[in-house]
């Protein structure tokens, strides 16, 4: 990735008005502090097994999120929670689900990789990489076949752009002109394997084209690049052209997991992302250009440490699940 | 206000680590991000990074200190503004246990746990007028009747449509639904299966037609980490109520990647149902009850029986529940316990018996999971002898599984260890004189009932 922002960039000067901007900058930070949050429970012990942070990669799902509307689908893998933030999922009940407490999403029976949100048609949240692709293609077609205008969004990694699966669906989606956006958010590393080693595609945002998939390459560190390209990816969609591809250019500052040392790269490259591409600090500067006062992101960050401090505070203090919670949910009772 | 920084957990099994070096001394600034100190845990070293922006106080652990335990303070963060001082209180005053309240509990004692009552077995309902059908025509009409019942019930996979059916089962089904609701696939069962799957967990009811099991492998993945799992992962709220059927186990001379039945493969699992029909009314009832179950449900069907006629009821809200078995004959001497083709191997057996005097009853499971344990149990209470017949492998097959129950739930009225009779513990060869010694024969029943008699 270059330095300038790409084609899809701001040649135009800022295309969001403030409030949206305003919007925009409040989500990003509600997803950065409470990932920082949460690495900081996990650090004491209070979030267990596997937590993947998606630090580094707002400006992606909140960009997207910003041309979403009621009843639109969403599905990810297992770095969900930004997504989730973003789908209107709160943040006690995500944080709670991350400590496995009863006030959790799943009430504890999920954890940070498998949340759900029938209300807000969040569909997960799943463990095995590439498998939200084809469940996420059906979410499209559920769409499909309700006669709606809803759309299904399906966040994937660049890793999982090398399972098998996502070609039977994206040949799945084109056969049946599926409202589809497969958001391909390339942070570069498949855990410890970039994408160099990973990939004889070297532009993933072609990897629709034999099936005649539209797509955009796309600077996944810029919202209003990601808004731009989100709202054509939509409109593709929407008025039943079929799948639309985005390659999302970012980056995540921390590691895999948390357990990862990320030695597979430089720290100097993680420094430079964060001093030059930082998604919120760019933000902030193009709204601080376009004459927002200083005060307004004050209050902001205020705010948005009060909500996570709630969540955190929450969910520590939610029940563990009760025994009998076990065996429910095993089956449906007909 | 100050804070402590605690010794952070860096893995899922960290509980103690070594703090190497501190890279931020006492009275450095630190932001969100920066690197604070690195640390050895039994895996790796690992950086640890600042989450709040601050100044370092003090530290409180010294480099090369070993064995240090997650959320042990080991360094003290002040506030823009505050003087060292501060460090001091917040040190005085911390209680480290606080942010450690994760009590460490043995899980649940599973024999304190109360599981879910067995469904209760119950005579058969009587359904009336029956007339002779095919299994084929009966899963057929199955699918044609829910099809009618419920506009979210479609049918995807190959072959269903235009070509109305590999084996025939869809037959006339895209006459009457549309192309719509009877939806031809390319060969790609992971990808249809999954996006099958993920309409099933918005609301629909997809019955997804393997052209035959062996296919389903392709697929597993979803059947069992997206369709059964979710309802649970999901604290209930999302269920996937969808239906994988086709053709399992050996049909003839088509090898060893075509010849294998998949029962106790999916009856592994919590989260689905697993039935498996006989007889075309097993196949209609069963096959509507999967349709309408909130649950995923793999119908075991078998391409041999698929062309044979058996009387099936001609009431058309007739339905089978899932989880019941039927005793196919009555009988005192022994237990023969079957599912599938399976059971006319059982029935054929029991009549040789019955020339010699022996009397055999014979269940016919209909359902793998869950399983109608309280009619096997109460029948081997009865016979005080036990066979199960199979067409699978042996090895932790359901013959195990049954022999088990009977062992577990009936030990006492026993009078013969209980007995497997399996397909051999091998891939299914071509030749059909080989073909033919690999599959279960009434003969080997038989001859596990004359051994039972005689020990």
């Amino acid at each position: 990735m270059d330095e300038t922002p790409s084609a899809s960039g701001r040649s135009n000067g800022p295309a969001l008005s403030p409030e949206t901007m305003k919007r925009a900058y409040r989500d990003m930070l509600l997803v950065r502090r409470f990932e920082e949050k949460a690495g900081q429970l996990y650090g004491m012990g209070l979030i267990g097994g596997f937590c993947h942070l998606y630090i580094g990669q707002e400006a992606v799902v909140v960009g997207i999120g910003l041309n979403m509307k009621q009843g639109d689908k969403s599905i990810t893998s297992y770095r969900d929670h930004g997504q989730m933030l973003v789908a209107g999922m709160t943040p006690r009940g995500v944080m709670a689900e991350l400590t496995g407490r009863s006030g959790g999403y799943s009430r504890g029976k999920g954890g940070s990789m498998h949340m759900f949100s029938r209300e807000k048609e969040f569909y997960g949240g799943h463990g095995i990489v590439g498998a939200q692709v084809a469940l996420g293609t059906g979410l499209a077609f559920a769409n499909k076949y309700r006669g709606t205008d809803e759309v299904s969004i399906v966040y994937f990694g660049e890793g999982a752009s090398a399972q098998g699966q996502v070609y039977e669906s994206f040949n799945l989606a084109a056969l049946h002109k599926l409202p589809c956006i497969y958001v391909i958010e390339n942070n570069r590393y498949g855990m410890g394997t970039s994408i160099e080693r990973a990939s004889a595609s070297k532009d993933l945002s072609r990897n629709g084209e034999p099936w005649g998939i539209a797509s955009r390459k796309v600077d996944g560190m810029d919202i209003f690049a990601v808004h731009e390209a989100a709202q054509e990816a939509v409109e593709h969609c929407r008025s039943g052209k079929g799948p639309f591809l985005l390659e999302m250019e970012t980056y995540r500052y921390r590691g895999h997991s948390m357990s990862d040392p990320a030695k597979y790269r430089q720290r100097s490259e993680v420094e430079e992302m964060r001093r030059t591409r930082d998604p919120i600090e760019t933000l902030k500067a193009e709204m601080l250009r376009s004459g927002i006062e200083e005060s307004v992101f004050r209050d902001i960050e205020t705010d948005v440490k009060a909500i996570v401090a709630d969540a955190a505070e929450f969910a520590q203090t939610s029940p563990e699940p009760e025994h009998s919670e076990l065996w429910t949910d095993i089956l449906v009772e007909a | 206000m100050a804070s402590l920084i605690l010794m952070p957990a860096l893995s899922p099994t960290m509980t103690e680590g070594t703090l190497a070096r501190w890279v931020k001394k006492a009275g450095e600034a630190v932001s969100a991000g920066d690197v604070i100190a690195e640390i050895e845990t039994d895996k790796a070293t690992m950086e640890v990074e600042a989450v709040d922006e601050g100044v370092i106080g003090k530290t409180l652990v010294a480099e090369g200190t070993q064995n240090i335990a997650v959320n042990t303070p080991i360094a003290v963060l002040l506030a823009e503004g505050e003087d060292a001082e501060a460090a001091d209180t917040v040190t005085r005053s911390a209680d480290p246990a606080a942010g450690a309240s994760v009590a460490i509990e043995t899980p649940a004692d599973p024999g304190i746990v109360e599981a879910p009552e067995a469904v209760q077995a119950e005579n058969d309902r009587d359904w009336g007028e029956t007339s002779e059908i095919t299994v084929r025509q009966a899963l057929r009409d199955a699918m044609a009747a829910e099809l009618r019942r419920d506009e979210d019930v479609f049918l995807i996979g190959e072959e269903v449509a235009q070509y109305q059916g590999a084996y025939k089962v869809s037959q006339g089904l895209l006459d009457e639904f549309g192309e719509k609701r009877i939806i031809d696939t390319p060969i790609t069962e992971h990808g249809f299966t999954g996006m099958a799957v993920g309409a099933a967990l918005t609301g629909l009811k997809p019955i997804v037609e393997f052209m035959t099991m062996n296919f389903s492998l392709q697929a597993v993945d979803h059947i069992i980490n997206s369709a059964a799992k979710t309802l649970y992962m999901s604290g209930g709220q999302m269920g996937c109520p969808i239906v994988f059927r086709g053709p399992n186990g050996a049909a003839a001379r088509v090898g060893a990647q075509h010849s294998q039945c998949f029962a106790s493969w999916f009856a592994h699992i919590p989260g689905l149902k697993v039935v498996a029909p006989w007889s075309a009314a097993d196949a209609k009832g069963l096959l509507r009850a999967a349709i309408r179950d909130p649950n995923p449900v793999i119908v075991l069907e078998n391409e041999i029986l698929y062309g044979q006629k058996f009387p099936c009821p001609v009431d058309e809200d007739f339905i089978l529940p899932i989880g019941r078995a039927k005793i196919e004959r009555e009988g005192t001497d022994v237990t023969l316990v079957a599912f599938s083709i399976m059971v006319g191997v059982a029935l054929e057996a029991a009549a040789i018996l019955a020339e010699e005097g022996i009397s055999a009853e014979v269940i016919n499971l209909r359902s793998i999971r869950p399983l109608d344990t309280e009619t096997i149990v109460r029948s081997v209470k009865k016979t005080n002898r036990i066979v199960s017949v199979e067409e699978g492998w042996p090895v932790a097959g359901i013959g195990a599984e049954i022999c088990t129950v009977a062992v577990e739930q009936a030990f006492d009225w026993l009078d013969a260890p209980p007995a497997r009779v399996c397909g051999l513990d091998l891939p299914m060869p071509y030749a059909a004189n080989l073909e033919k010694l690999a599959l279960p024969k009434p003969d080997w029943v038989v001859d596990a009932v004359r051994k039972q008699l005689r020990d």
